[in-house]
């Protein structure tokens, strides 16, 4: 039996601070890894006028990316048009930059959803073993179909909306997040300050929370960039083998697959929506490699 | 002493006896960090005779390790830089020769052993590869005649059953064991010089014994000459026919075993000995020696004291100690030390 | 090693039996009439009769899974709705393109991403490293498809060097072959080749720290012996795994090189199958895609046996 004065001074010992706050400390870790890391500014600050020009576009005096003129149609870059017209003769310039939208929302909705459901998957399967072998199971499955085919799957099935992109991105996800979830987990079940909070009679709930999901955060946002950045280009081949985003709306992968045709006479349809993407996926994979390097301990050492 | 050379298929290279084989001068290796210049050797001399075995005693992080790193120049660089000093081994100055040069007499004519045999030896590849590796390389043997020579040292080192562990996998010898095959692997082309970094610290006490017994063995079989590196005086007074103290990246005393494990000159090596715990040989079983009695830590490398780098450790010091770094001086015929108060330190009772 | 192999193929039964179930519901997790769905928008009620007769949906769920697991034993995976041909022969004729499209994209990739991965661990910090990995990561970022695009436009239409598109049997043609794998196989090599160089990299960053690799330059061999015949067998393992699971990046990009260059292969067969939701059609391609995907990798954790010796099945 536990004594319970010495339980409670352990409760109180083995107490971290809340997770919040951790979180908070973690950032300002941020600032620091970034001044420290150029690279990952680069890409942060490539990320930020990336969503500024897509979220910002409509305040920008821009044609509106829907209105056709056919008699402008296929044209070149000019000073009007920056990066010519599309076979409505719809202006390039502000359809790329309206695009930028949904394929920036596409990206961080998958991220976020992939990863808070991944995480509460993974927490109790890392928990329980019972919830555990079936639930693994379950994932290695998902796993063996490969993510663009079932993604594909689903919008042909369930029908072309951006929610249903969205969310037939994140299912193939989940697994790979539910596994780096549980590693975490499997490791810090056996620790210490874990062992001590059970035997102390913590409940289960407590530990999984206060203890146990703060040390799943770094190595889940490192995991959520470039879940994201993913969820950008595979957006694009969606919509490029037709089961994406509903045609009408400009995405980069829209415009892309709309180019598909035309691509001898304008190749600048597929080419500035793909600069774009490129460059805004290569801005999430530096942020993301830069928040790996600064998180990993041993990188760290290396340095 | 010529005699035992021409055991290998190697070109006798005489060295006429009392002729130092190698001879290390002022040698300087410096870190470049970002929290400032290591300074991890620190104009360290010393000199080796044929067949002769120096031990390099100190506590871990006195620069022993990165001294037998620089010899070979397997320290990384950069970081590290040699900001001054020559290595002379035959009267070739090892610092000035070409990365070509230099890997020509790696693994040849001097060779390293290193402190774990379980991560020195490669698990991916046999026995027999890596036994053969440097013969072929550096006495173009062919594999044929390598293999034959692999089976010799395998012998030498006292490995039953030579034919069968060429095939195998390090995996599958026991720690003594590849440390045998370390030790055979680094006299494959009869080298003159043999460093062996710690080579019993990985290893069971009673192992430790079977692995020294067969270093004494092939100095005496090979005169070879070895650099004894460790950090357990018990170890050197058994072994060595000279000992080199270090702290703080330099040389604080250097003598013949016996007259140092006599008269020692220096309180830091005072210090080593008095912390060796007198005990049975029972009691030596469970609890070998360790070093942890001289109180304090080695000083930060890259920020030393203007004075003694000893003086915060110190039982005698003096505030003159603080002063000025003692010089390296002879205290008695053939005993030098770096100590102010050396003539004023009690008698030794050892 | 047998019985090890055998324990392996018996493991991945479940798993392909719960993909089977996956892919079977796929129909049947779509909030409407599935029916409805594959008929399309202009379709009548006598139409949407047809195909729900057809494809047995009129029959109790666990009556219809049953029915076309039965089927499944039986290599039959089912009737195309668009073409009324059975899915397993679609399938078959268009394995071949595919195929070695696959192959020749793998053997590229592998060929040169382990060299770049092995370099630039070499060169850690240099110039080198910082070209070799930024190329990498630009690899992760741009889509198969502009790629694709690009070579064609510079590689066929201005150069002149390789045909537009389209693809000509090995058996028909070897330069035919040639000269039309050669765009495809590098556009959908470069994700494939980013993923591996890193892969490499990472993994030989960390074996060049180990003490072995410190005992074979002390033995006086070439840093080129060293990094080729000490660290890079010892790194074989971890690179060769992600080999396996990138697969799975080969297989979708598979779909999108297809469509851009025209080549008649599994790939071109699942874009056309969504088009037309033919819904058997893609049933059939992803549990012919995932069988090979959980197959291969399979095999390539047998493969481990090769590089190290402490593996033992």
């Amino acid at each position: 039996m536990v004594d319970r004065t010495t339980a409670a001074a352990t409760e109180t010992k083995i107490q971290d601070p809340p997770w919040h706050r951790r979180l908070v400390e973690s950032l300002g870790d941020l600032r620091e890894a970034l001044r420290r890391n150029p690279t990952m500014l680069f890409g942060l600050v490539v990320l930020g006028v990336m969503a500024v020009a897509a979220f910002g576009a409509p305040y920008f005096g821009l044609p509106d990316p829907m209105r056709q003129a056919p008699i402008e149609r296929l044209r070149d870059p000019s000073a009007e048009n920056w990066f010519g017209t599309d076979m409505y003769g719809r202006d390039l310039f502000s359809r790329v930059l309206h695009g930028g939208q949904i394929s920036l929302m596409v990206g961080l909705s998958v991220a976020f959803l992939a990863t808070v459901i991944g995480l509460a998957i993974g927490l109790v399967a890392g928990f329980n073993r019972r919830v555990d072998a079936i639930v693994m199971r379950f994932m290695d499955a998902l796993m063996s179909i490969p993510a663009i085919l079932l993604a594909i799957a689903l919008v042909a099935l369930w029908g072309s909306s951006v929610p249903n992109v969205i969310l037939a991105l994140t299912i193939p996800e989940v697994p790979r997040v539910v596994r780096l979830v549980r590693s975490v987990v499997l490791m810090l079940r056996d620790q210490v300050f874990v062992q001590a909070a059970i035997a102390c009679g913590t409940s289960t709930a407590r530990i999984l929370v206060r203890h146990i999901m703060p040390n799943t955060i770094p190595p889940l946002i490192v995991q959520a960039t470039y879940i994201c950045a993913q969820a950008v280009i595979f957006e694009a081949y969606l919509s490029f083998v037709g089961a994406g985003t509903p045609p009408e709306v400009p995405s980069w992968g829209n415009i892309m697959a709309e180019g598909r045709r035309f691509f001898f006479q304008n190749f600048g349809m597929i080419l500035y929506p793909g600069v774009f993407l490129a460059i805004t996926v290569f801005a999430i994979n530096t942020f993301g490699d830069g928040l790996r390097d600064s998180l990993d301990p041993r990188m760290q050492r290396r340095v | 002493m010529t005699e035992a050379m021409t055991l290998s298929a190697a070109p006798p290279r005489p060295v006429p006896a009392g002729e130092p084989v190698l001879e290390v001068e002022d040698l300087r290796t410096y870190f470049d960090t970002r929290d400032g210049v290591v300074k991890a050797v620190d104009g360290l001399s010393f000199s080796l005779k044929p067949g002769e075995i120096l031990g390099v005693v100190g506590e871990s992080g006195c620069g022993k390790s990165i001294t037998s790193l620089s010899i070979m120049q397997l320290v990384p660089r950069p970081p590290a830089r040699f900001a001054s000093g020559a290595i002379r081994f035959r009267g070739r100055d090892l610092l000035k020769l070409g990365h070509e040069e230099m890997r020509r007499i790696r693994g040849n004519e001097i060779s390293m052993i290193f402190q774990d045999p379980m991560s020195s030896l490669n698990p991916v590849l046999t026995v027999g590869d890596q036994l053969t590796e440097a013969v072929i390389l550096h006495q173009k043997l062919g594999k044929r005649a390598a293999r034959d020579r692999a089976r010799e040292m395998l012998d030498l080192v006292h490995i039953p059953e030579p034919e069968r562990r060429l095939e195998e996998y390090p995996h599958q010898l026991s720690g003594g064991m590849r440390q045998r095959v370390m030790i055979a692997m680094a006299l494959g082309c009869d080298p003159s010089v043999l460093i062996a970094d710690e080579p019993t610290t990985a290893l069971d006490v009673t192992i430790q014994a079977q692995i020294l017994a067969l270093m004494e063995e092939i100095r005496d079989k090979l005169k070879t000459a070895i650099i004894l590196i460790t950090h357990d005086l018990g170890v050197v007074a058994e072994m060595a026919d000279r000992v080199l103290v270090m702290y703080a990246g330099r040389k604080v005393e250097e003598a013949d075993v016996v007259e140092l494990f006599e008269r020692p000159q220096h309180p830091y090596t005072r210090g080593l000995m008095a912390s060796i715990p007198r005990l049975t040989a029972a009691e030596m079983e469970t609890a070998p020696p360790r070093l942890s009695e001289i109180p304090g830590i080695v000083p930060s490398l890259n920020a030393l004291p203007p004075g003694c780098t000893f003086a915060d450790r110190c039982p005698h010091v003096q505030d003159h100690c603080r002063r000025g770094y003692p010089p390296l001086e002879p205290k008695r015929p053939g005993h030098v030390a770096a100590c102010w108060e050396s003539h004023r330190l009690p008698e030794w009772q050892p | 090693m047998l019985a090890y192999v055998i324990r392996r193929l018996i493991a991945t039964i479940p798993i392909m039996a719960l993909v089977a179930i996956f892919v079977f519901l796929l129909l049947h997790l779509s909030p409407g009439d599935p029916a409805v769905i594959i008929a399309g928008d202009f379709a009548t009620e006598a139409q949407i009769q047809e195909i729900r007769q057809q494809l047995g949906l009129n029959d109790p769920l666990h009556v219809q899974f049953w029915n076309w697991l039965m089927n499944l034993f039986r290599g039959d995976l089912g009737t195309s709705i668009y073409s009324g041909l059975p899915v397993s022969r679609l399938i078959l004729q268009r394995v071949e393109p595919t195929l070695m499209l696959t192959l020749c994209t793998m053997v590229i990739a592998v060929t040169i991403a382990i060299p770049l991965g092995v370099v630039a661990a070499w060169k850690v910090g240099t110039w080198v490293d910082r070209v070799v990995m930024t190329v990498a990561v630009l690899g992760f970022s741009l889509p198969v498809f502009v790629l694709g695009y690009a070579l064609i436009l510079g590689g066929s239409v201005w150069l002149g060097w390789f045909p537009v598109q389209g693809y000509t049997s090995i058996f028909t043609s070897f330069t035919g072959f040639l000269a039309h794998i050669t765009l495809p196989a590098l556009t959908l090599g470069l994700v494939y080749m980013a993923l591996i160089a890193r892969m490499t990299r990472a993994t030989m960053l960390e074996v060049m720290n180990e003490d072995y690799v410190r005992t074979a330059y002390a033995k006086g061999l070439s840093t080129r012996t060293v990094l080729v015949k000490h660290a890079l067998k010892n790194a074989m393992v971890p690179i060769s795994t992600t080999i396996g699971l990138g697969l799975a990046l080969l297989i979708g990009g598979v779909v999108v090189t297809e469509s851009v260059f025209a080549i008649p292969g599994l790939g071109r067969l699942t874009v056309d199958a969504v088009l037309r939701t033919d819904y058997p059609v893609i049933q059939g391609v992803i549990l012919v895609f995932s069988l090979t995907y959980v197959m291969l990798n399979l095999l390539i954790d047998l493969s481990y046996v090769l590089f190290d010796p402490r593996i033992r099945y």
